[in-house]
């Protein structure tokens, strides 16, 4: 008897442990939670405006651009017309934002038909701006090519699990880049919507497009995976490959080392210790080709503080002083220079970070009188000596009647050149520190410079060595 | 996870019967599609699933080469390409052929081999298994990608020899390429309509495609006729008044080739964006003969 009892308490324990786990299940999450159901409406124009729908042209482009055309359409009644402008009239973008946000999980792409007065490629087309979320979900496909013939296009979606809540449906971005690109000319788009295919498939995401990179950094800095070739293909029913570029929160990303790297959901990396990290990723867990892996070897050195007081110093670029006014640190000039970059901030300070390195300019705003200056001083960085080092620095004028200018070789003269003399050697730089490099402005009549009105400063790497990153600081004219 | 969704389903029943009443609805409107299906098999001119009785079939449980009682190699280039000017050398390596969990994997790879540019594998059942009439059926994963060309098909004994093709007669069950994804189709070749004048139909998925999961690529093959299946889908039959010339198809066994080609006339060449390796994925290979005969 008393272990039959025994038995029954055993298993009214049992069933109140049953009951207690049950009652916890249902308040974790309360009757009243009703979680928000947005609209699933795929549809963004078919004859007019779907499902509640906003017009937002970009900053700075043709105001006329957008209408809906009721004379042309592919189905139905009317489509969306664009008119692109001619060269340097401006350009035609807009986003489309949904007026609620709407569910978009159930779709695998965005779908329209197109065509165009002329062939031509769109600068930029996709779906995801929405400030409200910083473009978190933004997918933008680059110059798709447009007939005259109505086709149908699509732009895949690259994760849709991501697109409960997405405002963003449809944004471009088109306008003639220059002279011989296509302007003046007509885009016609209907059957705008998103669609569930069930026919888009291997997927083959990448960062760094697809390689394996190597790169040395510094504690504390933080920069965007954006900025390092993230792409994602998609192979259609078609058989095309279809390549767009999505937005770092559409990756998962992982860091080999997080007392290292970390990375947010928005791939922003943070360098928060000494060593090394790999950082790889994924979506919707596959994943992605290539990898950066991150050096950190420490704090980003600062570059000596000039000393000299303003008065005895005319500063292009520096922390210290009040510079003159600058046009740009870079001039991207087409089409030989491969050089990117210009002004970062590293740490608090301000520097000047080159890579891709051929060839370089900084433009004054306003020219220069350096007849009372006696030298030139500037502080270059290399975080990894190359070999060969020789780099040509000129000081321009561009403003009197003939181009004249003075210049110098930093490193070594790989053609010897008496009118660009030596003026600091390859065997002073130091790997990791800064050199700061003394230029003795020259009379006139060893350079033809005239000094009243110098506007250019142009940096060149003469023999294309492997110098491909470069930091500078403290750029300024001074007199002794 | 199975537990939470029994926890959810409990607590669903337990607070309102009205839910019960609407999944008891819904369960209704399951049965309904499923009556519709049956009632296929019961129309007339539906002659699929007539051969019931399994006669061979390899369901590739062992893992390592494939079962060497069933299935022969063809290694090398064949002559020309194996006659279509394929660009893969054929090999019985576990680089190309190996049964791994059951499924049976024939791998594409891009490398120099031999004096050809690409690997691939091509197994058959010649002199192994060969049967006349029957249904024949593989439930394979295609890969993908331009000048990706995966077979599986019945060729007709040479009588020791004695007779060429296209005299002995072909029956492609399945043929894709792989830069048309949601694409197959099923041919037969004889003499009078071989090569580009065979008989042959395509099928095309809707909202799917062949490289992202398997589908059953089957015939159904009696006196005087061949029917083509994908999945439950019946979607061509070939009799001789379809051929042009002697219907070749009732004269004796046939065996089975299942292989991925590279390149050749039909596919064309890979191009930059092929992406290798591609892998044929085949789950099994059954065969069925009439229970009557």
């Amino acid at each position: 008897m008393k272990n039959i009892r025994f038995k029954y308490s055993k298993i009214i324990c049992l069933l109140g442990l049953i009951f207690i786990t049950v009652a916890s299940c249902e308040r974790a999450i309360s009757d009243e939670v009703e979680f928000a159901k947005y609209s699933a409406t795929g549809e963004i124009f078919t004859d007019s405006f779907m499902g509640g729908l906003d017009y937002f042209p970009f900053g700075g482009s043709f105001a006329d651009a957008f209408s809906v055309d009721t004379k042309v359409a592919y189905k139905g009644e009317a489509s969306m017309r664009f008119d692109i402008p001619s060269f340097g009239v401006g350009y035609g973008g807009a986003t489309f934002p949904s007026t609620g946000p709407r569910d978009l999980t159930n779709y695998d792409a965005l779908t329209f038909w197109a065509k165009a007065s002329q062939g031509a490629d769109i600068n930029e087309i996709g779906f995801g701006i929405n400030p409200e979320t910083a473009d978190r979900y933004k997918v933008s496909m680059q110059n798709l090519a447009i007939s005259t013939q109505w086709i149908k296009y699509i732009i895949p979606i690259p994760d849709a699990s991501k697109l409960f809540a997405e405002k963003g449906m449809f944004w471009y971005a088109e306008g003639a880049e220059n002279e011989s690109d296509e302007g003046g000319y007509t885009i016609w788009i209907d059957e705008l919507k998103f669609e569930k295919l069930g026919n888009i498939a291997q997927s083959r995401p990448a960062i760094l497009n697809g390689e394996d990179k190597v790169e040395t950094n510094f504690l504390g800095n933080s920069f965007s995976m954006a900025d390092y070739g993230l792409s994602q293909t998609f192979n259609l029913a078609s058989g095309v490959n279809q390549t767009l570029t999505p937005a770092p929160s559409y990756f998962s990303f992982e860091s080999s080392n997080i007392e290292v790297a970390r990375v947010s959901d928005a791939g922003i990396v943070t360098l928060v210790g000494k060593g090394s990290a790999k950082i790889t990723a994924s979506i919707a867990g596959v994943k992605a080709a290539g990898s950066l892996t991150v050096n950190v070897a420490g704090a980003f050195p600062t570059a000596p503080v000039p000393t000299l007081s303003q008065s005895n110093v005319i500063s292009i670029f520096s922390d210290k002083y009040t510079n003159v006014p600058v046009n740009y640190y870079n001039g991207f000039w087409a089409p030989y220079q491969t050089t990117l970059g210009g002004q970062i901030g590293v740490d608090g300070q301000n520097v000047i970070n080159y890579t891709d390195f051929n060839f370089v300019g900084t433009q004054l705003t306003t020219p220069l009188d350096i007849s009372e200056m006696t030298h030139f001083s500037v502080d270059i960085l290399m975080l990894e000596l190359p070999t060969d080092i020789d780099l040509l620095l000129t000081f321009k004028n561009e403003n009197s009647a003939a181009t004249t200018f003075q210049q110098n070789r930093i490193g070594q003269s790989y053609q010897l050149d008496p009118r660009a003399p030596v003026v600091f050697s390859d065997s002073d730089f130091v790997a990791g520190v800064w050199a700061t490099i003394k230029i003795p402005i020259r009379p006139t009549s060893l350079t033809s410079l005239d000094k009243t009105g110098v506007n250019l400063l142009i940096i060149e790497n003469i023999k294309s060595s492997n110098v491909k990153t470069l930091y500078m600081d403290n750029m300024y004219f001074y007199k002794e | 996870m199975r537990k939470l969704l029994k926890q959810e389903k409990m607590k669903k029943l337990k607070i309102n019967l009205m839910q019960i009443k609407a999944i008891l609805f819904k369960s209704f409107l399951l049965a309904l599609p499923f009556a519709v299906i049956l009632s296929c098999s019961t129309d007339d001119t539906q002659t699929v699933a007539q051969f019931t009785e399994l006669v061979m079939a390899d369901e590739f449980d062992a893992n390592g080469a494939p079962n060497n009682s069933i299935w022969n190699y063809n290694i090398g280039t064949g002559e020309n390409g194996w006659g279509n000017g394929e660009l893969q050398y054929y090999t019985n390596r576990t680089e190309n052929v190996t049964v791994q969990n059951g499924i049976l994997i024939i791998t594409a790879n891009k490398e120099d081999f031999n004096g050809s540019s690409y690997t691939s594998a091509r197994l058959l059942t010649k002199g192994k298994f060969e049967q006349t009439y029957g249904r024949f059926e593989a439930r394979m994963r295609l890969p993908y990608g331009k000048g990706i060309w995966p077979a599986f098909w019945l060729l007709g004994d040479d009588s020791n020899g004695t007779q060429i093709w296209p005299q002995i007669g072909e029956i492609d069950i399945m043929e894709y390429v792989g830069d048309k994804p949601t694409s197959m189709f099923g041919t037969v070749h004889g003499p009078g309509y071989s090569g580009a004048e065979s008989i042959s139909k395509s099928y095309v998925l809707q909202n799917d495609r062949f490289d992202t999961g398997f589908h059953v690529f089957g015939i159904e093959w009696g006196p005087d006729y061949i029917n083509y299946y994908v999945d439950d889908v019946l979607y061509n039959q070939i009799t001789p008044e379809d051929v042009p010339g002697e219907w070749v198809f009732n004269r004796g066994p046939f065996y089975i080739i299942l292989n991925l080609a590279v390149g050749g006339a039909l596919p064309g060449s890979p191009n930059a964006e092929t992406v290798f390796p591609q892998t044929l994925l085949v789950d099994y290979v059954r065969v069925y003969k009439n229970k009557s005969n």
